[in-house]
């Protein structure tokens, strides 16, 4: 998507009283849970080191991993496909709910589909996805986009709530704003659709190459409705959400729910395999979707930000976030790891100022349940947007700014020089008031000068 | 080209020479807990489901099997198997964690079809206390992914407005975990 850029849609969102308390609210109260939870684990280093090794296997085996994933899902009566884009992905789905006759599909939350604009392409092809997620589902009604990976609408008070509802699926009644009442309106709207909706669409927060087993971990009820009662069940896939073996589970699903909404575990958790001879769905479809995800694996350093598994962790505790909100990401993944995975599933053409939306404070690594060490990709993302930019454009005067600056400093006749110059008002070390430079001082101070320097007092004494 | 060759390919080469790390696997394999079941029984709670410990479970279930009642086909209670609508879905389990409060469902005669625990208002689910396993290895160790798995841990619940719990979003509103022995 292209953006106005993180610099031009923070401030946008700054300005934002209302959002920004609502942020503060649900960032702090998350935080806490979640180190209340963290606390109780005495492993639980023992437990991050283990969950990024079984990512960082998973990823250095990827190839092998896959096949056997897909071996194992077919073996189980399932049927594998592979997208190497949104538009392939979005097209392989279609035809399979138009195969079954489909006009409507449910869907469960899922950052994936949502990557891949599922909805939109969906709707193009005359077929409606209904989002089952409350949080979702106020989205949807409301055609807004989501501000934070595992609460989209934290933007949204009751009040909002209440006349979104009024105006769409409880029209003509009066509701008060108890959120028990808000989500009983919504459980009645979305109960009908689950008995009687044959086609639903998943994502998958974890698939295991040696069973073939899918993983959805949820809080509602909505993800068992969804990949129990239709008889087509279609899961998309990051193909990074891979893990080896069936005993990976153990470490993932304790760091997981701890990370994410702070409890002990998440109400619930499937799994399943294939497809089962009377329990569950009668057609199982896996789509494998790469959408710029081996373009990441293939930097080094950047490759990390694949071992991500959606927690949000990372988000609650991030000092710009907890400010901007997710909007100004202008992304489906915010906070720092969306600045670090944003552009490298874009390969650097979008996104390109979001490693530079953050103070690279650590505390992003500090939570990250697999480790990823979010500060060094942003400084590397920096350095690989600098190295592709080009004459134009605000990166490349920063950069012969820096060059000029680097001279500056590289002996001590030019500094003194520099020195003496910016004493006068002018050079390479003053205020700087115009085009793009301008922004790098609007938010810094530029350091006074003294009069006089110790080097040249001690040479008049 | 396929687009699984495609993919494939790209991932061969973007991986190509990727040192293959060892999964350190010396976090705790049990928690050690003297009293799994108590442990269990007092996470259980903290979900606001409620906890039952008897030794006999025929007077606590009768009080809460009321209206139309479906159950697990290995549970031994007097309540038809399947139902269309019910009230109330009567279960076991495949077994329990004490260390986050979950209930683990498989789809075996104890558990029922995953239809049968999601569709009613209240889910009542028997547990053995030798089924109170004390951590997520232990459990793991245990389960086997041939049938489809639900980790159940406490009541349906949203936070998605204002962050204030909600019970029974589409799940059963109400669980209620009768634990024998």
């Amino acid at each position: 998507m292209a953006g106005t850029g993180f610099p031009a849609a923070a401030r946008e969102a700054l300005a934002d009283s209302q959002l920004r308390h609502n942020l503060r609210h649900a960032t702090t109260t998350i935080r806490a849970k979640r180190n209340a939870v963290v606390a109780e684990l005495p492993d639980w280093e023992e437990l991050r080191e283990a969950g990024a090794a079984i990512k960082d296997r998973a990823l250095a085996t990827l190839p092998e991993q896959l096949e056997r994933l897909e071996a194992a899902v077919e073996r189980a009566g399932g049927t594998v496909h592979w997208a190497r884009d949104a538009s392939e992905a979005n097209q392989i789905v279609a035809g399979i709910a138009r195969s079954h006759g489909a006009r409507e599909l449910i869907k469960v939350k899922s950052l994936a589909t949502d990557e891949i604009k599922l909805n939109e392409a969906l709707a193009a092809q005359g077929i409606s996805a209904i989002e089952t997620d409350l949080a979702e589902l106020i989205i949807q009604l409301g055609d807004d986009s989501q501000s934070h990976i595992l609460v989209p609408a934290i933007h949204k008070n009751r009040q909002e709530i209440r006349e979104l509802f009024e105006r769409t699926i409880a029209e003509g009644e009066e509701l008060g704003t108890d959120p028990e009442a808000l989500t009983e309106v919504a459980r009645r709207h979305l109960r009908r659709k689950f008995l009687t909706t044959p086609v639903a669409v998943s994502g998958a927060n974890f698939g295991v190459a040696e069973t073939g087993t899918v993983c959805v971990v949820e809080s509602e009820g909505n993800g068992r409705f969804c990949t129990t009662l239709p008889e087509v069940l279609i899961t998309v896939m990051g193909i990074e959400k891979v893990v080896p073996e069936w005993r990976d589970m153990e470490v993932m699903l304790q760091l997981l729910p701890r990370s994410s909404t702070g409890e002990r575990m998440n109400p619930y958790t499937s799994l399943w395999t294939g497809v089962t001879e009377g329990d569950g769905p009668r057609e199982f479809h896996l789509v494998l979707l790469d959408n710029g995800r081996t373009s990441a694996l293939a930097d080094e350093v950047g490759r990390q930000a694949l071992r991500c598994i959606r927690c949000s962790a990372c988000l609650n505790v991030c000092p710009v976030y907890s400010r901007t909100g997710g909007h100004a990401y202008e992304s489906v993944y915010p906070g720092p790891i969306g600045a670090i995975l944003t552009p490298q599933l874009h390969e650097l053409r979008e996104g390109t100022s979001l490693p530079w939306a953050s103070s690279l404070c650590g505390a992003c690594y500090e939570v990250c349940p697999v480790k990823i060490d979010i500060p060094s990709v942003l400084v590397h993302l920096r350095g690989r947007v600098l190295a592709q930019s080009t004459d134009h454009g605000p990166q490349s005067t920063e950069r012969a700014t820096m060059r000029l600056i680097a001279r500056a400093f590289g002996t001590r006749r030019r500094y003194e020089a520099a020195q003496r110059l910016r004493r006068l008002g002018t050079g390479p070390l003053t205020k700087l008031p115009f085009g793009a430079l301008a922004g790098w001082t609007a938010t810094r101070d530029l350091p006074d000068i003294p009069k006089q320097t110790f080097r040249e007092w001690w040479r008049e004494r | 080209m396929s687009a699984r060759e495609e993919i494939l390919g790209r991932v061969r080469a973007a991986v190509d020479g990727a040192a293959v790390p060892e999964v350190p696997r010396n976090y705790r394999h049990t928690s050690g807990v003297a009293d799994p079941v108590a442990l269990f029984c007092e996470r259980v709670s903290d979900y606001r489901a409620t906890v039952h410990r008897v030794s006999d479970p025929a007077t606590v279930l009768a009080e809460l099997c009321t209206g139309r009642v479906a159950r697990a086909p290995g549970v031994e209670w007097d309540a038809p198997t399947d139902l269309d609508d019910p009230d109330t879905a009567l279960t076991g389990c495949a077994l329990a964690i004490a260390d986050t409060g979950t209930i683990v469902l498989d789809g075996g005669p104890l558990s029922g079809r995953r239809a049968l625990t999601l569709i009613p208002d209240h889910h009542v689910c028997i547990v053995r206390a030798d089924q109170v396993v004390s951590s997520v290895p232990e459990a793991f160790e245990r389960l086997a992914p041939a049938h489809p798995i639900t980790f159940v841990s406490g009541p349906s619940a949203t936070s998605d407005i204002e962050l204030q719990r909600v019970e029974g979003v589409h799940g059963p509103r109400k669980l209620d975990v009768v634990l024998v022995g």
